[in-house]
């Protein structure tokens, strides 16, 4: 496969040691990455981890409380956000809604909807689609303006198994043919994207990074999903050198307690930078607590092969 | 029976309808009927100050609307209190100032109701000047407006995401519905200019097919319901104001029933299964 990351160009955005805080609380804090043209980044985490709030602040659409992000500039957005509920009094066909923030070609909206399959529905008013075809619909809209950064929040919610692999497919096919750089949220802690290039696990700051775990390279897999499949999701899976504590506060390997956890507050053993590392062998050195949900390797072994096997 | 003073009436009324039609659109789109109700009992207390400090009537009207709107807009990012309590606030407090201040004001003389409920037939060439010079104003700021505005009422974030400044949208929409309430006092009053803002919007609801069409077609319905309520209160001697929002409602209703056509039925049973997201 090419190798798309270019490491000379200036990254699209980057993020340095940024922290929103509401209402007296971080929602997220000390958060350091960057996305480059044609690199795709994961963002995993359970709920309220601040996930949709890094990647609004990495468009600008919040202001950091701490540290600050640099974009380049005339960058264009595309943005899929996790939530979008569209009044019933407002007459809006699919078609109307692709140039709701820009102008476009009619070449090109039928070429976008066309790609995410839903180039009958271009007539339908957005109130009657289903979740799915909805969300096709502003996938749709984003990626028809040519975006240089694509920010996909939760882009596969309400769609189907096998529609989720063809969004998939649709995602990397857009970063091979465009080249933008993509920021995707996932709404599953344990299943990323193949063609990401770094993981990065929130929770209230960054708990690790890396490339994901090939484990759709192993004869099993290929054997069990298919080599479709297998191109497609990746297990990730890592470990943690410190424990979330129901209080919010943070235990860490080396026993202290702090009230919140970032890099350079000196718990970390360096492996918090952004070192590729693939980490599925040593589980047994650190401590997970029932509330940590980061993504933990007892999850990925309940990982429904029946179910999700026939695609 | 077309006197001179029903023209102009007529003239006058038709240019705020079509100016209010786009607009209103927006107050329902963004669920903002409250909010532009509370800006037009503001007007009263704008009333009193023009009164108060010998201002022009309708510059004042327009400070005090936009004043309002902005400390809305304050209120609401400190966010102690529910939107919907705010303007429950503000909006009553600003009319009973205002009638207070009137009040205290023993060496005027200022008719009241012509103020809450309008004056239609009493407007003067001036003040058709000044609605169709208003109005196409607004207009040509809607138009340009227009994409940032769509686009914001969908989703804020969404628009600012991609390069539009919703937050900057927003205001000067705010200034266009303040101008607009001032424009309209006179002509329907201030307790009425809601309900020309929302009725002929909701009325082209069901005939449009798209976000322009809406709008276009909330200005031709209002002009309708303008011109049937004044020739309804000449006919049957009722208040113009009144008369021109009963017509607007007939036309609402109207538009409810189901001539014949599938398309309705269709819409209903997808409105009531859901779609929304």
């Amino acid at each position: 496969m090419l190798n798309f990351r270019k490491t000379d160009q200036a990254p699209l955005v980057s993020l340095n040691n940024t922290g929103v805080r509401r209402n007296g609380r971080w929602l997220v804090r000390g958060v350091e990455f960057s996305i480059s043209r044609g690199e795709i980044v994961t963002l995993i985490g359970p709920n309220g981890s601040g996930k949709s709030t890094t990647a609004k602040a990495a468009i600008g659409v919040l202001k950091p409380d701490e540290g600050w992000v640099e974009k380049l500039p005339g960058l264009k957005v595309g943005y899929v956000p996790q939530k979008l509920a569209i009044d019933w009094t407002l007459p809006l066909t699919v078609e109307r809604l692709m140039t709701l923030t820009g102008p476009l070609k009619g070449r090109e909206v039928e070429e976008a909807l066309h790609s995410t399959g839903i180039a009958h529905l271009a007539r339908a008013e957005v109130q009657h689609l289903s979740g799915g075809e909805f969300q096709r619909a502003l996938l749709a809209r984003a990626i028809a303006r040519k975006p240089d950064l694509l920010v996909l929040d939760e882009p596969v919610q309400g769609v189907d198994f096998s529609g989720e692999i063809a969004l998939y497919d649709l995602i990397k096919s857009i970063r091979n043919r465009t080249g933008c750089g993509i920021l995707l949220i996932s709404h599953d802690l344990h299943v990323v994207m193949a063609e990401t290039d770094t993981v990065i696990c929130l929770n209230g700051h960054v708990c690790c990074r890396g490339t994901p775990q090939m484990v759709s390279q192993s004869p099993e897999y290929l054997k069990l999903f298919g080599s479709r499949a297998a191109q497609t999701l990746a297990v990730y899976s890592h470990d943690h050198d410190h424990t979330h504590l129901p209080d919010g506060r943070v235990r860490h390997a080396d026993g202290s307690i702090t009230q919140y956890c970032h890099p350079d507050d000196g718990h970390h053993h360096g492996d918090h930078a952004h070192d590729d590392h693939a980490h599925d062998h040593d589980h047994a050195g650190h401590v997970h607590g029932p509330d940590c949900g980061c993504g933990h390797k007892s999850r990925l072994q309940g990982f429904d092969n029946k179910e999700r096997g026939r695609v | 029976m077309f006197d001179d003073f029903f023209t102009r009436a007529l003239i006058a009324g038709i240019g705020l309808a079509i100016t209010v039609g786009p607009l209103g659109c927006f107050v329902i789109w963004r669920r903002m009927a409250y909010f532009g109700d509370t800006m037009a009992h503001s007007a009263l207390l704008g009333v009193a100050l023009s009164l108060l400090f010998n201002l022009n009537l309708m510059l004042s009207v327009f400070i005090v609307a936009a004043a309002v709107s902005l400390l809305l807009l304050l209120l609401q990012k400190r966010g102690a209190l529910s939107t919907d309590a705010l303007l429950g606030i503000l909006s009553h407090s600003a009319l009973s100032i205002g009638l207070v201040m009137v009040a205290f004001m023993t060496w005027v003389r200022i008719d009241l109701v012509g103020f809450l409920f309008g004056d239609i037939l009493a407007v003067s060439e001036a003040d058709i000047d000044l609605v169709w010079g208003g109005g196409i104003l607004v207009l040509a700021a809607i138009v340009y407006l227009w994409r940032p505005l769509l686009a914001s009422t969908v989703n804020a974030e969404l628009a600012e995401a991609e390069g539009l400044q919703p937050e900057r949208t927003r205001l000067y929409f705010m200034l266009l519905m303040a101008l607009v309430i001032a424009i309209a006092m006179k002509i329907v009053g201030i307790l009425l200019i809601t309900s020309l803002l929302i009725i002929p919007a909701a009325t082209a609801r069901r005939f449009a097919t798209s976000p322009e069409i809406m709008a276009m077609l909330a200005s031709v319905i209002g002009a309708l319901a303008v011109t049937g309520g004044l020739f309804g209160s000449l006919h049957f001697d009722t208040p113009s104001g009144p008369s021109i929002v009963v017509a607007a409602m007939g036309l609402f209703v109207l538009s409810l029933l189901p001539f014949g056509r599938k398309t309705q039925t269709e819409t209903a049973i997808h409105s009531t299964h859901g779609g929304h997201h």
